[in-house]
């Protein structure tokens, strides 16, 4: 699960299937399978700068927002959905990078801390700059483009560039950059032993995070064609967060079972009302006692069971 | 440029530098040969770790000149010397234990910037070390000592490099180990790999070398074939641990 060449199929499968079940179900499950493949765009940018490069990021929802206000501002002043994607996404990736700055002088519990800080300025801007984002009362009507305007288009819309995202990040991750974002995560002294300039690869840990972020927000906001600021608040990082943990942090395959298990248990869970947070807590819990890996540890272990010849190598005295 | 193929690879002209305001080069000058293993010997503290890294552009230098093939490269930070051919295999362990054997390989020819140049480096490193091609998918911590050595020294020649600085590699091997390695280092010095080597285990490490270099108090006290130096009766009492005569009484 950790090696994206061998991976590659089935996320790319797992889009197809979804693609396909999507077009025989109701609009709100189509709306869901949309949500998760937006959410997994996200969630994987967070994943190369804190699986990947070990920097933590509490700000994504930010990023997010940011795609998203960019999309939702322009798109009126006739500028096509393309171009606001590339701009949200560019927005994003250049607040990356200053984002990164303070990772070159802090690490952990302070780094989270930094990120936080930006996490509540983002807030605060989306929602007091009502000139610009209409405050509190949101922006509605945002249209979707063309030819994508169904519910069932604007899914294969989603799940396209879901697919284009993954294959750009399994190309990274094979390429020496990804190898340098691993050795940045192990650690950065012997990383700049090897010639790995760690501060350009920090600041590119964030920028390409964060503007994976700005690309799911783009495509966020003509899902529901209404976004308003409490959507890109902390809870949406924390969310962002769990579901790169839960799927398991590192891994190729994480972000997309991790934002199943974000979009999915809550519906499954829906019949319990008030408990529902309650019982997905105590799942969450005991998911990171059992396996702190995540959902990929679990199925990679079920898989070495069924597969005894491809357990690993055993260790030489 | 063609270089001589008898210019050293590397000299080392009056260089002075420390940590912050000690200073453990006092004008350190020597050169290394061309596909030759050069080994550096001295008491503790006499700066063989500082030199390499004041090559390897680790350490403020207030002095002297550092020529890399006709080039000074003072000043050079460790990704351009990686670049102009130096590579640096530090003492201890410094692989990734938590990495693959393969990832870790991979690691060293992060600097050549692309996957097609990086990956048939990759390839002929797993050629010369089957042990490594055995275990490329094993996570790289269960590897033994010596083989993570071997590792490290795989993963610098992924850069194919001029001058290889290796420091300490017998530290926490067992004997048959540092056979191990110091074949290999001969191997690479016969397939045109310059080496300096910094060693406690000096009479080992001289026997394998072609030349050698006596470090006392950061200068040069002694330079000379490998085995001048062996035979040296001084330089055996104070460095190679030559035999006391022990039946001679004590002086009262």
């Amino acid at each position: 699960m950790n090696q994206p060449h061998r991976v590659l199929p089935l996320a790319l499968g797992l889009l197809l299937v979804a693609g396909l079940a999507g077009s025989l179900l109701q609009p709100y499950e189509v709306y869901l399978i949309s949500l998760w493949a937006v959410y997994t765009i996200s969630a994987l940018g967070l994943n190369l700068t804190l699986g990947f490069a070990g920097q933590i990021s509490l700000a994504q929802a930010s990023f997010v927002g940011f795609g998203a206000y960019a999309t939702a501002l322009l798109l009126p002043h006739g500028v096509p959905f393309g171009v606001t994607l590339v701009i949200g996404a560019a927005i994003s990736f250049i607040l990356g990078i200053l984002l990164g700055f303070p990772a070159l002088r802090v690490q952990g519990h302070y780094l989270a801390f930094v990120t936080l800080a930006l996490a509540t300025i983002a807030f605060l801007v989306f929602r007091n700059e009502s000139w610009l984002t209409h405050g509190t009362s949101g922006i509605d009507k945002i249209a979707r483009p063309f030819p994508f305007t169904s519910g069932v288009a604007y899914m294969w819309l989603c799940l396209g560039s879901l697919a284009l995202v993954t294959l750009g990040v399994w190309w990274l991750l094979r390429s020496p950059w990804g190898r340098a974002f691993l050795a940045l995560r192990e650690n950065p002294v012997r990383a700049a032993s090897l010639g790995i300039d760690v501060r350009t690869y920090t600041l590119l840990a964030f920028a390409i995070g964060a503007a994976l972020g700005g690309v799911s927000g783009a495509l966020f906001a003509p899902l529901g064609q209404y976004i308003e600021p409490s959507e890109f608040a902390l809870p949406l990082s924390f969310s962002l967060l769990l579901m790169v943990v839960v799927g398991g942090s590192g891994t190729f395959m994480g972000p997309f079972l991790g934002a199943i298990v974000s979009v999915a248990l809550p519906e499954v869970l829906r019949s319990l009302q008030d408990y529902y947070l309650l019982i997905y807590g105590i799942i969450v819990i005991l998911l990171l006692v059992f396996s702190p890996d995540g959902v990929v540890g679990i199925i990679a272990r079920a898989v070495a069971r069924l597969r005894p010849a491809a357990a690993p190598v055993e260790p030489t005295p | 440029m063609a270089t001589d193929p008898n210019a050293p690879v590397l000299v080392m002209e009056g260089v002075v530098g420390g940590y912050g305001r000690m200073t453990i080069l006092n004008g350190l000058s020597f050169s290394v040969a061309r596909a030759t293993i050069t080994t550096i010997i001295g008491p503790n503290g006499a700066g063989k770790s500082t030199a390499f890294k004041a090559i390897f552009g680790l350490l403020n230098l207030s002095a002297g000149r550092i020529i890399l093939e006709g080039k000074d490269v003072r000043g050079f930070s460790p990704a351009a010397l990686i670049g102009e051919g130096v590579c640096y295999v530090p003492q201890g362990r410094n692989i990734f234990p938590e990495l693959s054997v393969q990832d870790n390989l991979e690691l060293g020819g992060v600097a050549l910037g692309t996957t097609k140049a990086m990956r048939p480096r990759v390839e002929e490193a797993l050629d010369r070390f089957p042990i490594l091609r055995q275990k490329a998918r094993a996570q790289a911590s269960t590897l033994s000592g010596g083989q993570q050595k071997l590792l490290e020294i795989a993963r610098g020649l992924i850069a194919h490099p001029k001058l290889m600085l290796i420091d300490e590699p017998s530290i926490g091997l067992s004997p048959l180990m540092v056979k191990d390695v110091f074949a290999t280092l001969q191997k690479l010095r016969d397939q045109g790999v310059s080496i300096l080597m910094v060693e406690q285990n000096a009479r080992s490490a001289l026997e394998i070398s072609d030349n050698g270099i006596v470090l006392e108090t950061g200068r040069t006290r002694l330079v000379g074939t490998a085995q001048s130096i062996l035979n040296d009766p001084r330089i055996a009492k104070l460095f190679l641990g030559a035999e006391v005569d022990l039946e001679t009484p004590a002086s009262p």
